[in-house]
């Protein structure tokens, strides 16, 4: 077995001439057999069919207990990804101290207060940098956290007299049957601001996708809508699920100001509630992170008759393709010229950059473990350098997000899912328009524009490559051994393990405290980055001379 | 402005905690359960907790931090998660194969009520921890203290578990370090193996999370105490425990359980403190301080009479976690600093306080103290009595940056610098590396300041 795997590990092999069925077994080979029946399910060699068909992934399931694997929880989705963001409202989490001070600055979302969107005049609000916290202590856990927290929302309004402020539940809190809904309304009718809270207790779900979910419908229902001001600007829009990590947003708006597309609100980096309050009135609804945010986007097409469409910007052909798609949708002479000139202005520059790094990136190989859609969507990024993806998986993705939303009918809804509430959506009477008619849409759709659709990570993928949902810390490091590739993108809790390895790890969640990688420039940026990390020359000092030739010799040197 | 909406006035709290200055329990316990050799910290709640704890740590220490969860569900949560934790115990064992699990509690479990010792009795029962490997537990609800109280009962779990007396009494010192950097543990054990004692070390974080990088990744690294060590340890001479809040109470309980006599110290940080420790080992062990420490020890008084100069009478604020904030407030003022404002997070009780009050005693100007306070009262504090120094961990940049106030970084977390785990503030040589970062800072400002007329060459 020792003498196979240094075999295997090896430059010279590829994917390719693995069985891939082999490497799956030998995965699972350690496991108690009712891990190893539920992980086979999760570890799926790819083939893609002529129409596009992928093999079926179970994902969005239990954790095996025990195996150490990256997820986070409900908590974390809720308050760290979609609402933490948000600069202009105050956060409080309800609970014992230890979450909201884990989630307090941790997840790098740029924001800049004293600009605002959509160029109104801005009013500074910025709490992002603040952790609020009821501290829960026995005595709530025993006689119940309501008192203590209306009485938090009271001190929070008193210090600070924030617009809005939401409460975010902890574990305990769902447990000892606390109604934060009620208090956040005695307290919304007591301040005269938006006062509304989430359930977002961490054991709900499998992952922190259930929190997203929860988020997204608390938005929803406590916040878009309530501005129904049409706000100046040409190809209004808003762009869904990117975060602003190392200022990803702050790019992906140059380009839309270069362009003349105006971004009414954005979910949520750099996002103010404002903007959400207004954000129903915007034409088109772009995704960039389909697991995290496509429920208010559906909600909003519902309610308000505003379409979506997936996008992606971390990519240089991507991004160009994004745009492109945007100035189909309005279709529009002067917005499809503008989007061309912007292109064409920007992309020698990127092409020339990326032609300079490739012939030191191209052949190595990589493998994205790591969120929602990242894992997807840093492909494309990866295919210019010439660095081919062996293997890849979601922490926390569904079945759409591998394998497309055309198997949204045949998901099954399990215990766990269910547990999380699906709004009821109806047209509003009033607000409701369709932005486009039907047979426009249809046209459109015939030109290659697909709405509300997401086709998913693996019809995307190589046949033959391992697509793994939910990785474990085990079969992480049995990758490692058998492929050693050349680089290795997951988490902050991954990444010195895999360096131990001897591989470079590129973190997909904070960016290793870089960035940006979206749009134009910052394709530009990642090139270097990672040339930078599969280049090092650290890797080559792990060995010390005397272990490499550890024979003594028979003189002194000096002799 | 990064912390732009801080007010100036301080109006009272009772309920909402801003900016905290500590953490929850179970990180302590994870990190002092990464101090047993072999050994895997379980979490048993959902999988957030241990996502978060881990996260955190390895932010810190940029090392390696495996851990494992039960991973409830809604479900576990309202039946109890014996199921999931017995499933765990078999899992690990069966793809990981520590040693030893060191499982604790999250304020979900605590809350449901689960009783961990009899769902391990059970995973015995059913033969899922193999033989000669252990299961250890510690109970450490979040709603109670903080990540310095986890740290404390993991670390007394250690000697409930597997301490034994076996009747003869060796010439081993143990060491409890407290909750401190690897770096630290290891001058702790350091000073005592000059002084030629043997000892046994609890937690031993040293080597776990200041790993080499060979490019062979070893889950169960070198370092840490042994189960064997761990058992041993009730028959040693005695013990030194550094730190009330961290240490004591596995002292006490060692002391209870197989009568091994302790003394509770001051963490060793800075010169009179540093010489407790030795003093108290000379005695403990029967043994002399030899030259090498006396050697050391002279060393950092005359760095202390070289340095004077800058350090007398700046004004300091100092935000931390309990046993190390006493420390270093004796220790500065010992510098003839003064100490002005003081905050720990953790609940430490009436007795800590009395004794943070009597270290300021001798400072001239007005001290505010709370335990616990946070960091936005810390910040208040600040704005109204400005000083010439910082000491907190890297959340304190954000003050230091928005009030211009040159910081220097202690503590837990430290996610923007390196050294902590490398280079130990403990000890006469870790007070040289102490009094280095703080003079730096403050020399730092102080040439920063100086206009073209009054810049110094030599200082
Ligand atoms: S749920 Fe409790 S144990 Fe878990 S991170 Fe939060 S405070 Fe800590
Ligand atoms: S999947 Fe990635 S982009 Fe989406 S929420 Fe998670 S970290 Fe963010």
């Amino acid at each position: 077995m020792a003498k196979a795997t240094s075999k295997l590990a090896t430059e010279s092999i590829k994917l390719e001439n693995h069985d891939p069925e082999k490497i799956k077994a030998r995965l699972l080979a350690k496991y108690p057999p009712k891990v190893a029946r539920k992980r086979a399910k999760q570890i799926v060699v790819n083939k893609v069919d002529r129409d596009g068909k992928v093999p079926v992934i179970s994902s969005n399931v239990r954790t095996v207990p025990g195996l150490i694997g990256q997820r986070g929880c409900c908590y974390a989705g809720c308050k760290g990804v979609v609402l933490g963001p948000t600069r202009d409202i105050i956060n409080i989490t309800h609970g014992p101290i230890g979450c909201g001070y884990y989630s307090w600055l941790t997840r790098r979302n740029q924001t800049d207060p004293d600009k605002a969107a959509n160029g109104q005049a801005s009013d500074g609000h910025n709490f992002m940098t603040y952790c609020f916290s009821t501290d829960m202590q026995d005595e709530e856990i025993i006689f119940g956290g309501e008192k203590k927290l209306k009485q938090a929302i009271q001190e929070a309004y008193d210090n600070f007299k924030p617009k809005a402020i939401a409460v975010f539940s902890t574990c305990p809190v769902g447990l000892i049957g606390d109604d934060v809904h009620a208090v956040c309304r005695e307290m919304k009718a007591k301040l005269g601001i938006n006062v509304f809270g989430f359930s977002c207790e961490g054991y709900k779900g499998v992952s922190q996708s259930a929190g997203h979910h929860i988020a997204n419908n608390g938005i929803f229902t406590h916040v878009v809508g309530l501005d129904d001001t049409i706000t100046a600007g040409k190809y209004r829009i808003n762009l869904l699920g990117e975060y602003n990590i190392g200022g990803d947003a702050f790019e992906i708006e140059r380009l839309f100001e270069r362009c003349g597309i105006t971004l009414v609100s954005s979910y949520s980096g750099n996002s103010s509630i404002d903007a959400f309050a207004n954000s129903h009135t915007a034409d088109l609804n772009l995704i960039m992170c389909h697991r995290s945010i496509n429920y208010v986007a559906e909600m909003m097409e519902t309610k308000y008759g505003v379409p979506w469409i997936k996008v992606n910007f971390i990519g240089a052909a991507a991004t160009a393709k994004s745009l492109r798609k945007i100035a189909q949708y309005f279709d529009e002479e002067e917005l499809t010229a503008q989007v061309e000139a912007v292109i064409a202005d920007e992309l020698p520059a990127v092409t020339a950059a990326c032609e300079e790094i490739r012939p030191r990136t191209v052949g190595k190989r990589a493998m994205l473990f790591v969120g929602g859609s990242r894992a997807h969507h840093y492909q494309e990024l990866f295919g210019e350098l010439g660095i081919k993806t062996l293997s890849a998986g979601y922490e926390f993705g569904h079945r759409d997000d591998y394998e497309g939303r055309r198997v949204l009918p045949d998901i099954k809804v399990d215990a766990d899912s269910r547990n999380i509430e699906e709004l009821e959506i109806q047209p509003d009477p009033e607000r409701f328009h369709p932005r486009i008619d039907e047979a426009k849409r249809k046209t459109l759709e015939a030109e290659g524009l697909g709405f509300s659709d997401y086709e998913g990570m693996m019809p995307e993928m190589p046949d033959g490559s391992m697509v793994i949902d939910d990785l474990s810390q085990y079969e992480t490091d049995e990758l490692i051994r058998i492929f050693k590739p050349d680089l290795f993108c997951a988490g902050i809790k991954e990444k010195y393990a895999v360096q131990k390895h001897g591989i470079p790890l590129k973190q997909l969640h904070s960016y290793d405290y870089g960035g940006p990688y979206a749009g134009f420039k910052g394709a530009i940026n990642f090139y270097k980055e990672i040339d930078r990390m599969v280049n090092s020359r650290v890797w080559e000092y792990m060995q010390a001379p005397w272990e490499a030739s550890p024979e003594l010799s028979a003189t002194y040197a000096w002799e | 402005m990064l912390l732009r909406h801080t007010p100036t006035e301080i109006k009272e709290r009772s309920a909402l905690t801003v900016n905290p200055a500590k953490t929850c329990q179970p990180i302590g316990a994870m990190y002092a359960a990464l101090g047993v050799h072999g050994c895997l910290p379980h979490s048993h709640g959902s999988q957030g907790c241990y996502a978060y704890h881990r996260s955190a740590l390895t932010r810190h220490f940029k090392e390696p931090v495996v851990a494992a969860t039960s991973a409830f569900t809604e479900g576990a949560s309202v039946f109890g998660g014996q199921a999931n934790l017995v499933q765990a115990i078999d899992n690990i064992f069966t793809v990981y194969n520590p040693e030893v699990i060191a499982v604790h509690t999250t304020c979900l479990s605590e809350t449901i009520g689960d009783d961990v010792p009899q769902i391990v009795a059970k995973a015995k029962a059913d033969g899922k921890v193999p033989e000669g490997k252990y299961v250890f537990h510690a109970n450490t609800p979040s709603y109670v203290g903080s990540h310095v109280t986890g740290f404390a009962n993991m670390t007394k779990a250690m000697v409930e578990y597997f301490a034994e007396a076996n009747g003869l009494k060796s010439k081993t010192i143990n060491l409890i370090p407290g909750y401190v950097e690897p770096a630290d543990m290891a001058e702790i054990r350091r000073l005592a193996t000059v002084m030629g004692i043997t000892t046994i070390m609890f937690p031993d974080t040293a080597k776990v999370l200041n790993g080499p990088l060979t490019g062979k990744y070893k889950m169960f690294p070198e370092g840490g105490v042994t189960i064997n060590e761990l058992q041993k340890c009730g028959s040693s001479a005695g013990t030194v425990a550094l730190g009330r809040i961290a240490s004591m109470p596995a002292a006490r309980a060692l002391d209870a359980k197989c009568k091994v006599p302790c003394q509770i110290l001051d963490l060793p940080i800075g010169l009179t403190a540093t010489d407790a420790f030795v003093d108290t080992l000379r005695q403990t062990a029967g043994v002399s301080v030899p030259d090498a420490i006396n050697l050391e020890r002279g060393q950092l008084v005359d760095t202390i009479s070289d340095w004077h100069q800058y350090l007398y009478g700046k004004r300091v604020a100092i935000v931390g976690d309990p046993d190390q904030v006493l420390a270093l407030t004796r220790f500065l003022v010992g510098l003839d600093m003064r100490p002005v404002h003081i905050i720990t997070g953790s609940p430490s009780g009436k007795k800590y306080e009395k004794s943070l009050r009597d270290a300021v005693a001798r400072v001239p100007d007005a001290v505010n103290i709370r335990v616990p306070g946070d960091m936005l009262l810390f910040h208040q504090w600040l704005k109204n009595n400005p000083v010439d120094l910082i000491i907190g961990n890297t959340y304190a940049k954000y003050i230091a940056k928005d009030e211009d106030i040159p910081l220097v970084r202690y503590g837990f977390p430290i996610y923007d610098r390196m050294g902590h785990s490398y280079f130990s503030t403990m000890g006469y040589r870790g007070a040289l590396r102490l009094m280095e970062k703080i003079l730096d800072a403050i020399l730092d400002r102080k040439d920063r300041d100086a206009d073209d007329i009054t810049m110094e060459l030599v200082m």
